[in-house]
């Protein structure tokens, strides 16, 4: 990442955090409003990291995934689904409910994935057409069975949602969680925190091992790599699979580590503002976390400034208003696609069929 | 389809009705596996379908109710088709048509308060419309102008524009266009005043069938003209199929992918406009979720032909229609309307799917409709 | 270890694709050490039975035999492993990726998954050293010049023990001193027992290195001979079937008025780089003005920026008196423009599109194709019948995608619709390449017509055969510049070949002498 834009970026953060510390400042100390806005942004960062790590994948491997947005909300309904049924049905306690349906959310991910790859690999259908068919179809299969299965005729839960298994435990990182006060940004749940290590796994794995290599060169060249001998086909579904298991991943963030219910459409274009944060991060796993974090800081701020209402002072009304700061995400991402903050090159076979 | 007879007979029929075959083999197969969903749930599809088609066209009402529901669903359609036409896709006709309704709401029940006088309706229509067409425009033009000129690509772009949509109307309908009557308790605007309302075709209660029914129909054939017979057409399709030789010819692309993704979004707009000047009389919040997707759907499913649109939103409008007796009949969540229209999709999408599965073979080209981040 | 020892050996190869019989029991056999050259124009079908030997086609019919023994190639892997390897036409290298990135991948030297790039680069400079084929396996591969590029693809296949290599086409891209300097690297590696075969469609370059040389004509072998038994005539009638005139029949050119001049211009490339760099000319009417150079010397982008398609950074583009510069490609076909694109798939044509459709694809808003923003079909379709009689384009009908036709019959397609208008200008980027030697005659004598009829010519191409044929004065053009502008009777092949190098003829003196 070069210098402007880390500039910018760390411009666009500054002026988000000064904000809420000039706000709130004549209740928290700026440290204590810093600290929490941290913790806040790397937490709410989560599903974005994941579902750009995902993108990287499939995108390296020359495939668009913008069926991210549905691969999660259908992760986020079945996992949900499944600690539920753990739970309540079958009366297993909360913590190995919780991860069954982490585990069912990463398999979900990685099936509508599956799928994504048998339309735009196998049957080479146009890779944006099939993403949001992926989308139309999770929105529709979450909506009805979330109707049918807790009100239509026959519901083993009578028309109750039952009561979940609550949300996966906040996890203390030793010694860093003991710093006082700064220690509370290392008090995360176990999503949030294996968000951060995939990060780290996946620059490795692609830009480090014979896995990553091969994988760039189908996502570059795939002709190229056909013709030493790499199986571009099975390349392409292996990424696009494993995409699918960390957006799976990111899914389950949304029912099982922030809330534990679900809500019809809950991703609410966390799938796509992730595709932004992949394109601003130049299809890099460190680039695409940081600018993760630049979304995560617009959603901590507009759930501080919620929190500091009050103290908002009149002259700058709008900002208690918070569809109107709920508009930060969006128009950010609009911003970025412009490349007004820096141009990125996407890998050069992205979205393009392979014939041989 | 296993035995040589059935191959054959398949196959000629194929030859015959080759551009609706893989459409309507889509829609059985979606049918299908629909019912299939229905029994594993623990429904009764025959039970359940039957209710769907006798709540779409069972009585003269309910196919008035089905004319009603395709209106918004021809001008969506039409939107994306035209996008799809010019080499665009516009995910964002949920958006579109949300800021048309809200901007024909406005100008419906305000605008004899701004003049402090009473308008005739063949002013007041025209100017409630035009206004809901010309926000749809601009919400689509911005994402066009953006792709166009900086290289934004329309797909997030647009969906973003739906978020942003959302979050105004939402402020807007909450806070300087809200009901003020004491009574309301939702997120809606007043009532538009008589003359900004299109009056429904027959004068009996409960057909609530209206002329913009007429005008979308209309508005096909006119999306037919302008692609096919124009030079704005070819210049549209021109930059659809090939923006390098369109550019090449002297086609000014970048205006054109700009005009062309504001005249989706006035045909989006349009259909915001219409629910509100001619069906519910107001804007509310929350009443055109799920029109975007469905219009992409459409759009394919009419294989981007205006007359096939028409007959795709039909399809789609009886069966949100019917899906209210068949939920009444049967207790199935109209809900299964989204998988059965997703599923449509995924097979229209994928016609490679379906001639596979019928053992047709493809006689058309495949189409190129979007191109990737670097296009 | 004999000189007959036959290494690999194509047995009554078949290989069809719909509507195509692309090989037709084709047998050929290669020796150890040698360099068997096959020849034949485009279409002909070698790259077919190269790709059928490197494991991407699977043959209908026939077999492979490899020292003596019939094998089965399913795949690129089954060839790497049977010691073949190929350097094709277009290269396949990945420009993101390193040198050694690219030299390991599919064959990579890894600890536990982890690539050991340093044990790759130390492989390649000894390679490279070994076989005097300079690379540096750090570089970025797209940031080497095309001969470097080359070298690395060789080195690609040396890598994986080939002792067969395979070289498609290997001097398109090169000036005529890079491809004395492959021919050198060539027998090197023959030397040290490596067979090659090169496919080429130049007979100079067969006579100058093959040791045997293999023909072939519409999928099938016309024959195989020695170069001693053989000549360029000889050569050209094996390869179209008839005797073919090797040069343009034309009168001297008579120019007038000036209808193209180009001042200090200046134009970057994708990646804002300065590839033009003040180059100005002028082309008068009723003269071919040809650009020769290397492919790849910023061509491609003058002619881009003249017809308005790429933006100007600096300088003046005059067209028939008026001043066009930075100005959009509508204003500047008004003018009097016509342009035969270098990429006629990408540029020229909408291959969806009707052939009538594509014939107006310049002029469909005028009348009479067109009143009030309406399109008169009539007058498209009268159109298209007038210019298929003409231009004598092979088509079934005007309303068929254009997509159908065969590559020369799409250029026909332009070059009729480009030629009816009434233009001063016309300039024609690689006009023949990858053409049937009927339709390049074909297109050459409408383009020597169009001169005579008073048009100035702008001719870029690729072929020193093609500019020397046709032009009247010709530029040569290197690294973004014009070296020099000669007139067509005092050059010769050698003194363009020079300046195509970046040689002016006041240093020819010191290139004579043998370079390191």
């Amino acid at each position: 990442m070069d210098w402007r834009r880390f500039a910018i970026i760390a411009l666009i953060i500054v002026v988000m955090f000064g904000t809420v510390v000039l706000i709130g400042t004549s209740q928290n100390s700026p440290l204590v409003i810093i600290t929490s806005m941290m913790a806040t942004t790397i937490a709410v960062a989560t599903p974005l990291t994941l579902g750009a790590l995902s993108g990287i994948y499939c995108e390296r491997a020359g495939v668009v995934n913008i069926g991210i947005e549905g691969m999660m909300l259908g992760a986020a309904f079945f996992g949900w689904l499944a600690a539920i049924y753990m739970n309540t049905i079958f009366h297993y306690p909360a913590m190995p409910s919780l991860i069954v349906g982490v585990i069912a959310a990463i398999i979900t991910g990685g099936l509508f994935a599956l799928l994504h790859a048998v339309l735009s690999i196998t049957f080479k259908v146009d890779q944006i057409i099939g993403g949001t068919v992926i989308n139309i179809l999770a929105a529709g299969i979450t909506g009805f069975l979330n109707r049918q299965l807790f009100f239509g005729a026959g519901s083993v839960f009578h028309g109750q949602i039952p009561n979940a298994p609550g949300v996966l435990p906040t996890i203390h990182i030793p010694l860093l969680a003991d710093i006082p006060t700064v220690g509370r940004i290392f008090e995360q749940q176990p999503i949030a925190i294996s968000a951060i290590l995939l990060v780290i796994i996946t620059h490795f794995v692609l830009f480090r091992t014979r896995w990553g290599l091969r994988t760039r060169a189908v996502g570059e060249h795939p002709r190229a790599a056909d013709t030493v001998g790499i199986n571009v086909i099975r390349m392409r579904y292996m990424n696009v699979i494993i995409g699918g298991f960390l957006a799976g991943l990111g899914g389950a963030y949304f029912t099982l580590e922030a809330i534990s219910s679900f809500e019809a459409n809950m991703t609410n274009g966390r799938g796509f503002i992730a595709l932004a944060a992949m394109i601003f991060g130049n299809w890099t796993p460190f680039g695409a976390w940081t600018a993760a974090l630049v979304f995560g800081a617009a959603q901590a701020l507009q759930i501080n400034l919620q929190f500091f209402r009050e103290l908002i002072p009149p002259q700058l009304a709008v900002l208690q208003n918070s569809y109107v700061v709920g508009l930060a995400p969006y128009l950010l991402t609009m911003l970025i696609l412009t490349g007004i903050i820096g141009k990125t090159i996407p890998p050069a076979a992205d979205g393009k069929v392979y014939e041989k | 389809m296993q035995s040589t007879a059935d191959k054959g007979f398949i196959r000629r029929l194929g030859q015959l009705l080759n551009p609706l075959l893989v459409p309507f083999l889509a829609i059985v197969t979606a049918v299908i596996l629909g019912g299939i969903i229905i029994k594993v749930v623990g429904g009764d599809p025959i039970a359940a379908y039957k209710g769907l088609v006798q709540g779409a066209f069972g009585s003269p009402s309910a196919l008035s109710e089905t004319a009603v529901w395709s209106t918004p669903y021809i001008f969506a359609g039409l939107a994306v088709a035209l996008g799809f036409k010019g080499g665009l896709f516009n995910i964002g006709a949920e958006g579109q048509i949300a800021f048309g309704a809200v901007a024909a709401a406005l100008i419906g029940y305000a605008l004899p308060g701004w003049l402090h006088t009473s308008i005739p309706p063949y002013i007041h229509i025209p100017l409630a419309v035009g206004a809901g067409i010309l926000a749809g425009a601009i919400w689509g033009g911005i994402p066009g102008a953006l792709k166009a000129y900086t290289g934004g690509h329309e797909v997030i772009n647009t969906i973003m524009m739906n978020y942003i949509a959302l979050n105004i109307t939402s402020y807007l309908l909450n806070g300087p266009m809200r009901d003020p009557n004491p009574l309301n308790l939702s997120a809606r605007t007043p009532e538009i005043a008589v003359s900004a309302r299109i009056p429904p075709i027959f004068d009996i209660p409960g057909m609530r069938v209206h002329w913009g029914f007429v005008l979308a129909l209309l508005m096909a054939v006119v999306v037919w003209w302008l692609l096919w017979k124009t030079t704005l057409g070819f210049e549209i399709r021109t930059v659809g199929a090939n923006p390098d030789a369109a550019k090449y010819a002297g086609i000014n692309v970048k205006w054109i992918i700009t005009l062309t993704m504001a005249l989706s979004g006035a045909l989006a707009g349009l259909a915001g406009a219409i629910e509100v000047t001619a069906l519910n009389y107001r804007h509310e919040l929350g009443f055109s979720t799920g029109y975007g997707f469905d219009a992409i759907a459409i759009a394919l499913l009419g294989k981007n032909n205006p007359y096939g649109i028409i007959l795709a939103a039909i399809l789609f409008g009886a069966m949100r229609n019917g899906a209210t007796r068949m939920q009444f009949l049967t207790q199935i969540p109209i809900d299964i309307i989204s998988v059965i229209q997703a599923l449509i999709l995924l097979f229209v999408a994928a016609d490679a799917i379906i001639r596979f599965i019928y053992r047709i073979r493809a006689r058309e080209e495949r189409v190129v409709l979007t191109r990737g981040w670097g296009g | 270890m004999t000189a007959n020892d036959i290494v690999l050996e194509a047995n009554e190869i078949t290989k069809h694709f719909p509507g195509v019989l692309a090989n037709d029991h084709v047998s050929i056999d290669l020796r150890k050490g040698e360099i068997h050259a096959l020849l034949g124009e485009n279409g002909a079908g070698k790259t077919t039975l190269m790709n059928i030997l490197y494991g991407l086609y699977k043959p209908d019919s026939g077999q492979v035999v490899l020292n003596g023994k019939s094998i089965v190639i399913h795949s690129p892997k089954d060839s790497i492993e049977a010691g073949i390897g190929m350097v094709h036409q277009h290269f396949m290298l990945i420009p993101a990726f390193s040198v050694a990135e690219n030299i390991m991948l599919g064959d990579e030297t890894t600890h536990a998954g982890v690539l050991d790039i340093k044990a790759v680069s130390q492989r390649v400079r000894e390679l490279s050293h070994q076989y005097g084929l300079e690379v540096d396996p750090d570089a970025k591969v797209g940031q080497l010049s095309v001969g470097a590029q080359q070298r690395v693809e060789i080195v690609k296949t040396l890598y994986r023990n080939a002792n067969i290599i395979i070289l498609d086409e290997p001097t398109a891209v090169l000036t005529p001193q890079e491809t004395e300097d492959l021919f050198r690297i060539m027998r090197q590696l023959t030397a040290r027992g490596v067979s090659i075969i090169f496919i080429t469609h130049k007979l100079k370059e067969v006579l100058a290195v093959a040791d045997r040389i293999t023909v072939m004509r519409a999928g099938r072998v016309a024959g195989t001979v020695k170069p001693k038994e053989t000549n360029e005539p000889k050569l050209a009638s094996m390869m179209v079937g008839r005797e073919v005139i090797l040069t343009v029949q034309k009168q001297p050119a008579r120019p007038k008025d000036e209808v193209l001049r180009v001042e200090d211009l200046r134009v970057l490339d994708d990646r804002d780089l300065e590839v033009i760099r003040g180059v100005s000319f002028d082309v008068r009417s009723g003269e071919i003005f040809g650009i020769a150079g290397v492919q790849g010397n910023g061509q491609t982008q003058l002619a881009e920026a003249l017809t308005g398609l790429r933006p100007m950074k600096n300088g003046k583009v005059i067209m028939a008196g008026k001043d066009v510069s930075g100005k959009p490609p509508r204003p500047i076909i008004e003018t009097g423009l016509a342009h035969i694109p270098e990429d006629r798939q990408r540029h020229g044509l909408v291959l969806s599109y009707s052939v009538a459709d594509n014939m107006v694809l310049c002029n469909y808003y005028l009348e009479p194709f067109a009143r009030g923003g309406v399109l008169q079909q009539e007058k498209v379709d009268e159109n298209a019948r007038r210019l298929i009689r003409d231009f004598d384009v092979r088509t079934p009908s005007p309303y068929v995608p254009t997509s159908k036709l065969s590559g020369g019959n799409q250029q026909k397609v332009i070059v009729a619709r480009e030629l009816s208008r009434p233009v001063k200008l016309l300039i024609a980027s690689q006009p023949t390449r990858g053409l049937d030697v009927g339709s390049i005659e074909y297109i050459h004598k409408e383009i020597v017509a169009m001169r005579d009829r008073g048009v100035g010519v702008l001719l870029i191409s690729a072929e020193l055969d093609e500019i020397m044929a046709l032009s009247d004065r010709i530029a040569v053009m290197y690294q973004g510049q014009i070296m020099d502008v000669v007139k067509a009777n005092e050059a010769t092949k050698e003194s363009l070949g020079l300046l195509m190098a970046g040689i002016k003829s006041s240093e020819t003196a010191e290139a004579a002498a043998p370079r390191p």
